[in-house]
């Protein structure tokens, strides 16, 4: 018999409160890390339910009820305030277990309302705290990305920029931003390709771009399979459509710094 | 509280009663779960199971403790089922009761008297294979078996 076996055996045991000592802590731990135990206990806890419907007997004591009520007025009041009911000699009872019942409901609902807006409230401030996260990364981004910024690419004196590609790859969330400089403007039907060069397999399509009237453009989270390795970027010239291979040549081509 | 009191007390008492043997005793534990109840009406879980069936295993088990002169064991906080059968009514009790009863009488009288051994007199199972002369595992298998007997005659 497996170990797991033995523990479900002694469960049904366990349930009844027939296991004793050492069988018994072993199968409380065990039941601190298995799930299945633990359902299948509650299952059997529940069947244990069904042995008590064998029982028949008296009703009890009408005192007792008298009894009960009382006890549970005497108990200390929470929060709640009760209306009061004037004792009209034996209705008075009825009147206040009538308030009673409404107490138990009302006290579930206040604990339940507690508890549902602290969860409001954290959720809010969380909230909060995402919309300025994300001002700040969109305070970073824009002026990589927006079309109105001003973009200027610095090099050495007496030297012409050379058209210039920089992408930012982050493979464990496929993501990625490309910024091209200086590209030399193309024909109406072409367009430019970027390509994603695994370090096995054919190169990926990694977005279509087209330079400004300055040489400028941008490329932002194309759609890419998650979790690629990137070798090397290219780029290529393509119908404006793009291609899902390239058609000639790298034109440019990058590996990591 | 009146209405739950109304609905529930004498499965309550029943318990008591047959586990404990005296009246006295039993209204004893019919006040002490329902105070309970009332005190920390969070300890049951509607979601989970019914509340016949949760108070026929916290009453027991209060029952059992009172009898055997132990320290409650169990919180009632921690006491979680899963039932199906819906014990509300005293139409579903009755006709509930009496397909226990028929299966309990349907089994072996070892087998019987195992399950009652633990249930009603809340021995342990060493204390019954002592009892008994039977081997432990004998024992715990008895009263697995009960229980599964008695959880099939409710599935549909």
């Amino acid at each position: 018999m497996t170990e797991h076996e033995q523990y479900a055996e002694d469960l049904a045991l366990y349930a009844l409160d027939a296991l004793t000592g050492e069988d018994r802590a072993k199968l409380a731990q065990h039941l601190a890390t298995c799930t299945s135990c633990r359902v299948e206990l509650e299952q059997l806890r529940g069947d244990t339910a069904l042995l008590a419907l064998s029982a028949a007997g008296p009703r009890p004591p009408q005192r007792a009820r008298q009894r009960l009520l009382d006890a549970v007025a005497r108990e200390p009041r929470t929060v709640i305030t009760r209306q009061t009911v004037p004792r009209l000699g034996w209705w008075g009872w009825l009147g206040w277990a009538a308030t009673a019942v409404v107490f138990v409901f009302s006290l579930s609902l206040w604990r339940e309302n507690l508890t549902l807006r602290s969860t409001l409230a954290s959720a809010s401030s969380e909230a909060a705290e995402n919309a300025r996260q994300l001002d700040e990364l969109r305070k970073i981004a824009a002026p990589i990305i927006e079309p109105e910024a001003q973009r200027m690419t610095l090099v050495a004196a007496k030297t012409q920029p050379q058209p210039q590609g920089k992408a930012f790859y982050l493979r464990n969330r496929s993501s990625l931003v490309f910024l091209a400089n200086n590209m030399p403007p193309l024909p109406a039907q072409k367009a430019y390709e970027l390509w994603l060069i695994p370090t096995s397999g054919d190169p990926i399509p990694a977005g279509m771009f087209k330079p400004d009237s300055h040489g400028s453009a941008t490329v932002v989270n194309p759609p890419l399979p998650p979790g690629t390795e990137a070798k090397a970027f290219a780029i290529t010239v393509e119908n404006e459509a793009g291609s899902p291979k390239p058609t000639s040549p790298a034109l440019m081509m990058g590996t990591g710094e | 509280m009146a209405q739950l009191y109304d609905r529930y007390s004498s499965v309550v008492y029943a318990i008591a009663l047959r586990v404990l043997g005296d009246t006295g005793a039993a209204e004893d534990v019919l006040q002490e779960v329902f105070l309970q109840l009332w005190r920390n009406p969070s300890a049951f879980d509607a979601a989970r199971g019914n509340l016949g069936s949760w108070l026929a295993v916290v009453t027991r088990n209060r029952a059992i403790d009172s009898l055997r002169k132990r320290r409650p064991e169990t919180d009632i906080e921690n006491v979680v089922l899963s039932v199906a059968p819906d014990l509300a009514g005293e139409a579903e009790r009755a006709r509930a009761a009496e397909k226990v009863r028929g299966v309990i009488g349907a089994m072996a009288p070892a087998q019987r008297s195992a399950l009652e051994m633990a249930y009603w007199e809340g021995m342990s199972h060493s204390e019954i294979a002592d009892k008994t002369g039977e081997p432990l595992g004998t024992v715990k298998t008895r009263i697995r078996a009960g229980l599964i007997a008695l959880r099939k005659a409710f599935q549909t």
